[in-house]
């Protein structure tokens, strides 16, 4: 079995699917000739031609609109837009049309397509390269909102984004693209080659999309988190010395609500972490789910880590960034009652 | 201090801003003489394969068929039979009887909302003639003349109207926001604009897949302000994309004129020029003018020549929608004083100039569209109108958001049903 670091996982299920599927077309800012800014797509207009996988104008707006008459037409487009930072131009396109197509034409036209954008801080791309705003599309109707955080998971989910029948925005954590990431930015990048999620399989295989993974069980407290947060819990779990049981989400939407209930229900503590804005973040969502489903089982009050209320600061990166001080600090305060 | 403050360059010219103000407003004797029209027959024709540079200069002229003695002058004349003429004719005429009865239908409380397209008829009936059947459109909400022309059944159109037991789409779309795959006609969306580049992407698929069909967008001139106008111009011309733009220049916004959304500087059509893509502006009230403009720009997109982009001059004649009243902002008159006239009268005296219609054949045909409005009509009101409507299979709303529905909606449904609709 292969190693492949998150780039190349991702890389593979492009090649995977546009084999397959004749209608899969690949387009975005930089990602024919040149593969892409973060490489994801190299190597794909050589092998599939210029016609499925180009080079598009810099209007997101434009790119998920064409995309939108091409899926009308019978392709399945797989765009990617270049930072998530930058998806806000196309925004309109996608809540008002992507998410509503299915719906406002009672599925006589359907939209299966895939819009793949890099999200999230840590590699120093001050308040336009670092945003995480998962929550800007959990909250619209139609969507499903996918985010990795190993290349098993990423190459797995990407392709069954790809198969699923309705749109899906899929955001890869680039802070973890070419390494896991411990929230310790002082501490040099442990490649991919080292985790064990680095083993992907060849050829076509999928992994759930609406389906969380337990990657480390445990009776003390349960960690709700996502992408690169999976991997800073999952340190601080080990430093602070707890048996957590820590659940990588996968799939915002839809939830995997059974697999957080019967892990709430046996740990009776909860943390949810995540790296964006608190206010109307996601993880407010969790904590609402978690209090409806296991409120008589809850012994604490259920914690969140995220990000602060303020854009992504350059300088103060590490001070923003939801690192092990702040996770040391929750999970004292989820224990101690 | 603040930036605000002028007096902190007191000596340097005060900058003035332009606010555009329409000719007239209420109370005004709308006078439009003064507007350039130039001579039917007088627009030179360019080979459909010719640089989108020779077609430049007609963005500023206005392609023009219909001369004052009512008889096709000039190269863009089309030289349609009799029988395409008549069929045109009678689409623009059902359509006008289609919306003054639906207008009615909203007044008398039977629908929320109607948008009539009086005075423009010409401009989608043409279009769907001069296309196939097969080709696509992305239209706007005053296309109905679209699928009128393309023989939809008009009970399909008004069970959607009423969104009754016969609408197709369930009830979920405001009236006249149609949907048919099988017609080639793309959900029309109330966020304007957003169809013009999803044109150019269907457009794009055709070509990437080899096809032989192409694409018509449609947007207003109102919506030309909106990013996705300039996102639709761009991606036309970095693909040279086979698809037929056009904006229909209807002067009016809501109550905002046209200048409003540019025209005081440049024409819509003069917008290919910046792109270097082919631009005409054609009289959208002369229907062989229409037919004989959608039919170029098609042939030069079927042979790889790539996109057009057409201005269709025309004049709102009513209000923007059932909820709109048009005298609060411009003179009631000003569109019987609408110097280009009324797309339905200027056909209909075509065909009695060439000899192939008369006044008795015209009452007759006229009254055979009202009785097919009418019993089409009568046979939607059958499965309900609107206030009777969103009291039964209230699940059903939760329907189509995804392929299969999700726990968290189908929670939802259940409390939803059980609630009941109250």
């Amino acid at each position: 079995m292969p190693t492949f670091n998150m780039i190349q996982a991702l890389n593979d299920a492009h090649k995977v699917m546009m084999a397959r599927d004749p209608d899969v077309v690949v387009f975005g800012e930089d990602v024919g000739y040149f593969g892409g800014v973060f490489r994801v797509t190299e190597g794909l207009q050589k092998q599939f031609g210029k016609t499925r996988v180009f080079d598009a104008p810099i209007s997101e707006g434009g790119i998920v609109a064409t995309a939108v008459g091409m899926a009308t037409y019978g392709l399945k487009p797989v765009i990617e837009i270049q930072f998530a930072d930058y998806i806000y131009p196309g925004y309109d396109q996608i809540v008002s049309e992507v998410a509503k197509i299915r719906y406002r034409t009672a599925a006589e036209w359907t939209m299966p397509m895939v819009i793949r954008t890099p999200y999230g801080g840590g590699i120093f791309g001050g308040q336009t390269h670092s945003q995480s705003p998962e929550s800007l599309f959990t909250h619209i109707a139609g969507l499903k909102v996918v985010i990795p955080s190993t290349p098993h998971d990423a190459k797995g989910l990407l392709i069954a984004a790809i198969e699923d029948p309705d749109p899906v925005i899929f955001f890869e954590p680039k802070r973890i693209y070419n390494g896991p990431f411990d929230g310790h930015h002082d501490k040099p990048v442990r490649p991919w080659s080292k985790h064990p999620a680095s083993e992907v399989p060849e050829g076509h295989y999928t992994v759930p999309i609406g389906k969380a993974a337990v990657v480390r069980e445990g009776g003390d407290l349960t960690i709700l988190a996502y992408g690169t947060m999976v991997h800073v819990a999952l340190a601080a779990v080990e430093e602070n010395g707890l048996d957590a049981e820590v659940i990588d989400l996968r799939t915002l939407v839809p939830l995997d609500l059974d697999t957080i209930e019967e892990s709430v229900k046996k740990t009776g503590r909860c943390l949810v972490v995540h790296e964006a804005p608190r206010t109307s973040g996601f993880g407010g969502e969790l904590v609402a789910l978690v209090q409806e489903r296991c409120f008589y089982h809850l012994e604490a009050p259920v914690e969140r880590v995220t990000g602060w209320d303020t854009p992504y600061p350059h300088a103060y990166e590490w001070a923003y960034f939801p690192g092990p001080k702040r996770m040391k600090r929750a999970l004292e305060k989820v224990m101690a009652e | 201090m603040s930036d605000k403050d002028p007096d902190l360059r007191r000596n340097a010219p005060h900058l003035e801003l332009h606010v555009p103000e329409p000719a007239f407003r209420p109370g005004d004797t709308p006078d439009f003489s003064s507007l350039y029209i130039p001579a039917a027959g007088s627009a030179p024709r360019p080979d459909t394969a010719a640089p989108a540079a020779e077609t430049h200069p007609l963005t500023t002229a206005l392609v023009r068929v219909l001369g004052e003695d009512n008889k096709a002058v000039g190269p863009w004349d089309p030289k349609l039979d009799a029988d395409t003429l008549r069929k045109m004719l009678r689409d623009m005429v059902t359509v006008r009887i289609f919306d003054d009865r639906m207008y009615r239908a909203q007044r008398q409380g039977k629908t929320s909302f109607y948008m009539k397209c009086t005075g423009e008829e010409a401009i989608a009936t043409a279009a769907a003639a001069a296309l196939s059947a097969e080709d696509m459109h992305f239209p706007t909400y005053r296309q109905q003349g679209l699928l009128i022309a393309r023989g939809y059944p008009l009970t399909e159109m008004m069970c959607q109207i009423y969104s009754n037991k016969g609408d197709k789409l369930r009830g979920r779309q405001l009236p006249i926001m149609y949907s048919d795959k099988k017609y080639g006609f793309f959900s029309i969306s109330g966020n304007l604009a957003t169809q013009f580049p999803q044109a150019v992407g269907w457009a794009m698929g055709a070509a990437i897949k080899g096809d032989s069909r192409i694409c018509m967008g449609w947007v207003g001139d109102g919506a030309t302000a909106e990013g996705d106008f300039h996102s639709a111009m761009t991606f036309a011309a970095v693909y040279d994309v086979p698809v037929i733009l056009a904006t229909v220049n209807n002067q009016w916004a809501i109550s905002s004129f046209s200048g409003i959304a540019g025209a005081e500087r440049a024409t819509f059509a003069q917008r290919a020029v910046g792109y270097g893509i082919a631009g005409l502006r054609v009289d959208g009230n002369d229907a062989l003018a229409v037919y004989a403009s959608v039919k170029w720009a098609a042939e030069r997109a079927r042979s790889n020549h790539g996109p057009t982009l057409i201005e269709f001059f025309t004049y709102r004649a009513e209000g923007h929608s059932t909820s709109d009243d048009p005298s609060g902002y411009r003179p009631t008159n000003e569109a019987k004083a609408w110097p280009l006239g009324d797309p339905i009268e200027r056909l209909k005296a075509h065909l009695l100039a060439i000899g192939e219609w008369d006044d008795e054949r015209h009452s007759k045909m006229t009254v055979e569209c009202d009785e097919q409005v009418r019993a089409a009509q009568k046979e939607s009101e059958k499965l309900g109108i609107l206030p009777q409507q969103g009291k039964d299979d209230i699940g059903s709303m939760f329907d189509d958001v995804y392929a299969e529905v999700p726990w968290h909606l189908a929670e939802q449904r259940d409390q939803a049903v059980a609630e009941g609709g109250e």
